[in-house]
């Protein structure tokens, strides 16, 4: 299998104050690729992804994205760089002063400056794509269900058809059905524009249904990477207490 | 020891603060220059700051001009002066007090609500959706706000002025008894347009200074509701404090000769 390189991490360090966050990572996401990062709570998930979209910037390391450098680089051209990235955040990050069609345009027409007739069409596109039909865009997001919010954060962050997109906890407070419809939408999202998606969980039942690999972060580290399948036969401990969720092993429960 | 570390705390977090405010107003600056512009946000803000403040200010401001008039008129009667009380009323208005009761009321509304905003966007990571968007925060939100502030609190001072001597007017004709043509005359013989003009520019900093507390605070905002609260507080706060340090600064640069 060749495969290109969409996002290349290397030696990525982070810290606050006298937290170490982030200490070394190395990351590979390949082109079409679902890669899923778990990791209990507060080991700097969320940091890796701002790391990357040029959020928070790093103590030390490089990021590549399309083999771009973009550490170290100005807030324009960063930017630039990051055009084509996607970002559904864990809370959904809508425009609460925006209606549901207007939150899906935002990248078309303040980021590339398209007409909003043009820029509507499509939105309704992704809505109808993420399963809502639509009377839901013509509502704001604080009238929706936290399912549905998370539907059209999905719709929001594929609607410049971006070629790497970056899921944070995208199932996390969603009861079990909707969490399922949820990981079918973003398969279906992902494959249906061939974006390589990035996704950090600690959700292992929604992991199992949209990664082609898994790693897992701890003390600032990817300590393991590898398929579904290898994780489900490996003895790495911390994957074997991470998986099972058991109560005694490597990792110290807080 | 531990009270010369607090003083050494405090001050270590006095220049930091300082440092973030003086970097935050150099980006805001150097946005303000460079497109793209938010023109739809930027009526947005014009409408917010403008129009929704017209009520408040115009109240302050007759008030304020009501009771100048009879505060005056007291004092004046001890030494028969009552004659300058239409003069005091339209110079303290346009000079002093037009700016800062208009500056002040708007720290209280304007301020307030946009820390609260950003500050709510901030934690709710909206701030950080707008950059994966495509669309530059400092543009999309600080610079319509500056913009709007320093272009809006002057006209609101016009219509606080033109209130307030009106308020002087109503108590000075009806409960004082003074002859309308007299004290229409009295009002004007001695208004000068850099009277007027002086508080624009007053009206104008003070504008900058709302929105650039506003703005900064909510950016800065710490987690929660907590720093959402705090973050209005502060914003509030230091506004009106600038303000007021401004006010004298202005004044004696603008008054001096």
């Amino acid at each position: 299998m060749t495969q290109s390189l969409k996002v290349r991490v290397r030696g990525l360090k982070k810290s606050f104050g006298n937290k170490v966050v982030l200490n070394g990572i190395d990351l590979d996401l390949y082109t079409q690729e679902s890669f899923v990062i778990m990791g209990g709570s507060g080991t700097g998930k969320s940091v890796l992804i701002k790391c990357i979209l040029g959020l928070i910037e790093p103590d030390e390391g490089s990021i590549q994205v399309n083999g771009e450098e973009i550490v170290g680089l100005s807030y324009t051209h960063q930017q630039k760089a990051l055009e084509k990235v996607g970002m559904l955040f864990q809370g959904g990050a809508l425009f609460d002063s925006m209606v549901v069609w207007k939150n899906v345009a935002f990248a078309l027409t303040h980021g590339h400056g398209m007409a909003p007739f043009e820029a509507k069409k499509i939105a309704l596109e992704k809505l109808q794509a993420v399963n809502l039909d639509e009377t839901a865009a013509y509502i704001y997001p604080a009238e929706l269900s936290g399912g549905m919010q998370k539907r059209v954060a999905l719709a929001r962050a594929i609607a410049a058809n971006p070629e790497v997109i970056f899921f944070d906890e995208p199932t996390t407070g969603l009861d079990p059905i909707v969490s399922g419809a949820i990981n079918q939408l973003i398969i279906d999202s992902v494959r249906r524009i061939g974006a390589s998606a990035l996704t950090i969980t600690h959700d292992i039942g929604s992991l199992r249904k949209i990664a082609d690999r898994v790693g897992l972060l701890c003390e600032g580290k990817l300590i393991w990477t590898g398929t579904v399948k290898e994780m489900d036969t490996t003895d790495n401990p911390y994957v074997v207490q991470f998986i099972h969720g058991l109560p005694t092993g490597p990792f110290t429960t807080g | 020891m531990n009270f010369l570390r607090a003083i050494g705390r405090v001050f270590i977090a006095f220049i930091l603060n300082t440092g973030r405010l003086g970097i935050f107003l150099v980006m805001s600056l150097s946005h303000i220059m460079r497109p793209p512009f938010y023109w739809r946000q930027l009526g947005a803000q014009f409408l917010h700051i403008g129009y929704f403040s017209l009520s408040v200010v115009g109240l302050t401001a007759i008030f304020t001009g009501m009771v100048l008039a009879l505060q005056s008129h007291t004092s004046f009667a001890r030494f028969n002066a009552e004659g300058a009380v239409a003069t005091v009323v339209v110079l303290s208005m346009t000079r002093e007090l037009g700016p800062v009761l208009a500056g002040l009321m708007v720290a209280g509304r304007i301020g307030a609500s946009m820390a609260a905003e950003i500050g709510t966007m901030r934690v709710t990571e909206q701030i950080d959706a707008l950059t994966t968007l495509s669309t530059n925060p400092f543009k999309y939100l600080v610079v319509p706000r500056l913009v709007a502030g320093v272009l809006m609190l002057p006209l609101l001072v016009i219509v606080a002025d033109i209130i307030g001597v009106f308020g002087g007017y109503l108590v000075s004709i009806y409960k004082l008894g003074f002859n309308p043509a007299n004290y229409l005359q009295q009002t004007s013989k001695y208004l000068e347009s850099e009277d007027v003009i002086s508080g624009l520019i007053k009206a104008a900093v003070f504008g900058f200074i709302i929105a650039l507390m506003g703005c900064y605070h909510g950016y800065q905002s710490g987690r929660g509701a907590a720093g959402v609260g705090k973050a209005t507080t502060n914003a509030v706060v230091s506004a009106s404090i600038l303000i007021l340090f401004m006010n004298y600064a202005l004044t004696s640069i603008l008054f001096s000769k």
